[in-house]
């Protein structure tokens, strides 16, 4: 008598505890979901429900939010030009960084996660992870040095005649999000190549596919869920950077999250501060489900 | 028993002014801190100061006196601490704000009345400083430092000091030789101040037009702008990074003299003219130790206090009592203690009510 079988009889003897354990079942899976919806509403849904309130305040002469008066102004400034420019200008440098944090992270962690002995891997796994040991803000300005008119890449540049000193320019601001985001591009990617089934890349060298072929139609593939994980893990918080514009950029290169910062601190407008988070989290949001949408498609 | 006539005085003093003068809330008689006495603690402090502003062993030498642990948070900006202030959360229990902005904060009804009988020391005070405009009972302030925001350069680029210009940074033509390598306050009212005194304006100007004139003067001059920053100006400055530095009289000099470039770099105030500041110790209506905030005031009031406090930060100090513990070179600077010639070109920020927020949108804009 298979296991099935066995099921099926006390289902037919017993109807009544089958949907009760069905109950149970549905109330254990609740249970055991409980923590994250707590932190989905303590932690997210609570926290966007107080900007979505504020976006619609008014403040006094010094700038100070009243709840009351409520209006649209904040939504309606999002129609100016310059909101146009920073926001195309961080999506531009956001989708720069995805991509060549792509084009750097698939190699490399392809190369980690295809070396034979496991201690290796994990050598150069914590080799990555090392910058995180110190804080970011740290490494940041750790940056300003090498990059400022005495540092040792600007003297590469001199040398060779290709730049000059790059700190406080917008490539300045480049080089510090590629630096700051490279690890979670090489991580999840890690992850996906590492667990892959190389024996579906051996099967299709067999059917005489070529290298470039093999890697293109099965490597690939098997790792798009690392390479849409890395490119989300990376996109998202270069979108909203705003330690590095900061710091390298001398706080003129101005990007989405530096914008609503100053919003909330000297600007001391926090209607249009929350109208313009609200709508780019939304924006975010809608373009992430999008985006996993059509990966998991093909997955 | 030594403090007890001291305590008989200070409670006649207290029901002497509630009995005079009950409605005004200057004598303390409604305020938190009215029950305070000289010297007393009721936590520890919670400090909110602009950066590379206080010295370290006078932090110390209050904990060991009073017995209860500092905590100090910085801030580069008055506008960025009206706004933690405004946001309230954390309860700071002490904030030095400027002028201008002591006069926005009683009016948003931020502070507190100080309780003037909990400072012992306030007779120190120089008597310029204890009825200033922005407060003019100084009920809710005490004066902590002054001095002059200006512009700190290398010799090579600014040989005679005497034609210093604002120019060097708004002018294309005058700037071209330090493009690239200036510096500007990240502070609204200072930098477009910078810019409304270069166009001939007050910088208290609450005009639309001319306040988004300066604007874009920032907005042109900014690709020869390195950056707008309110912290690292003097380092960036005595690295090389820059050679024209805008920024605040007592940093440059504190920074001269531990890079020992005294010779290499100086200060001024443009010829256009440029701020004078006071700033000012203060109590907010959030704080939760008001005593503890009254005892460092006090302790500040101090004649040594207040000397040390300027021979480390090398502002000018409003304590007329400290005089004497000054070092002497810092007493003789004409840059620190400007001549009357130099005053005569300094303005004051004052608040500009409904401007502020013109000031603040036209600032971010022309920075993005």
């Amino acid at each position: 008598m298979t296991l099935l079988d066995e099921k099926a009889t006390v289902e037919a003897v017993n109807p009544e505890l089958e949907a009760r354990s069905v109950r149970a079942e549905a109330r254990r899976g609740l249970l055991h979901a409980l923590p994250a919806y707590v932190y989905l509403i303590v932690f997210f849904a609570l926290p966007l429900a107080i900007v979505f309130v504020f976006s619609f305040a008014s403040r006094t002469s010094t700038g100070r939010p009243v709840l009351g008066g409520w209006n649209l102004d904040g939504y309606a400034r999002l129609a100016e030009p310059v909101i146009r420019t920073i926001a195309g200008r961080s999506l531009w440098l956001a989708a720069l960084n995805t991509a060549i944090c792509l084009l750097i992270g698939y190699p490399f962690a392809y190369w980690i996660a295809t070396r034979a002995k496991a201690s290796t891997r994990n050598l150069l796994l914590v080799l990555v992870l090392i910058p995180f040991w110190s804080n970011f803000l740290v490494r940041t300005y750790a940056w300003r040095v090498l990059l400022d008119s005495d540092g040792p890449v600007t003297r590469v540049g001199e040398v060779t005649g290709l730049w000059g000193s790059m700190l406080f320019t917008q490539p300045a601001v480049f080089i510090g999000l590629l630096y700051g985001y490279l690890p979670f591009m090489v991580l999840p990617l890690y992850a996906a190549i590492e667990r892959l089934d190389w024996s579906l890349v051996e099967a299709a060298r067999d059917l005489y596919a070529t290298r470039w072929e093999a890697f293109r139609k099965v490597t690939l593939p098997l790792s798009k869920p690392g390479v849409i994980a890395g490119s989300i893990l990376v996109f998202i918080p270069s979108l909203g950077a705003y330690v590095t514009p900061d710091i390298l950029g001398g706080a003129k290169t101005t990007l989405l999250g530096n914008y609503i910062v100053t919003q909330f601190t000297s600007g001391r407008n926090w209607p249009f501060g929350a109208a313009l988070s609200f709508v780019i989290l939304t924006a975010m949001l809608l373009a992430t489900i999008a985006y996993f949408r059509s990966g998991a498609k093909t997955l | 028993m030594k403090r007890a006539p001291w305590l008989l005085a200070l409670m006649l003093m207290v029901a002497g002014c509630g009995l005079s003068d009950g409605d005004n809330a200057a004598d303390g008689g409604d305020s938190p801190g009215a029950e305070c006495e000289p010297g007393q603690v009721d936590g520890d402090l919670n400090l909110y100061n602009w950066s590379e502003y206080m010295d370290p062993e006078l932090i110390a030498g209050f904990e060991q006196e009073a017995g209860v642990d500092v905590t100090e948070t910085f801030y580069d900006s008055n506008e960025t601490m009206l706004a933690q202030i405004e946001a309230g959360g954390a309860a700071y229990d002490l904030v030095v704000p400027s002028d201008y902005m002591v006069e926005t904060m009683i009016d948003a009804d931020l502070l507190i009345p100080l309780n003037r009988d909990a400072l012992s020391n306030l007779a120190n005070l120089d008597p310029d400083f204890t009825a200033p405009p922005f407060d003019p009972d100084g009920a809710y302030s005490v004066a902590y430092q002054w001095g002059t925001t200006g512009l700190g350069f290398s010799y090579d680029v600014v040989p005679d000091p005497t034609q210093l210009s604002w120019g060097l940074i708004f002018d294309p033509e005058m700037g071209a030789a330090v493009a690239g390598r200036v510096q500007m306050l990240n502070d609204e009212r200072e930098t477009l101040g910078a810019a409304l005194k270069y166009l001939g304006y007050s910088l208290n100007s609450t005009e639309p037009d001319e306040i988004n004139e300066a604007a874009e003067l920032v907005r042109e001059a900014k690709d020869r702008i390195a950056t707008f920053d309110s912290d690292a100006y003097d380092d960036l400055l005595i690295q090389g990074e820059t050679m024209v530095a805008h920024g605040y009289s007592g940093n440059f000099f504190t920074a001269f003299e531990a890079a020992d470039a005294w010779d290499s770099f100086g200060y001024g105030i443009p010829i256009e003219g440029g701020t004078a500041w006071v700033d000012n110790m203060a109590i907010p209506t959030t704080a939760q130790n008001v005593c503890t905030a009254h005892a460092f005031i006090d302790y500040l009031l101090d004649a040594e206090n207040g000397a040390a406090l300027t021979n480390f930060n090398f502002y000018a100090s409003p304590n007329a009592a400290a005089e004497e513990f000054i070092l002497a070179e810092i007493l003789e600077d004409p840059a620190i203690y400007p001549p009357p010639d130099v005053m005569d070109k300094l303005e004051f920020i004052a608040g500009v009510g409904e401007a502020s927020t013109l000031y603040a949108d036209a600032f971010v804009e022309a920075k993005s």
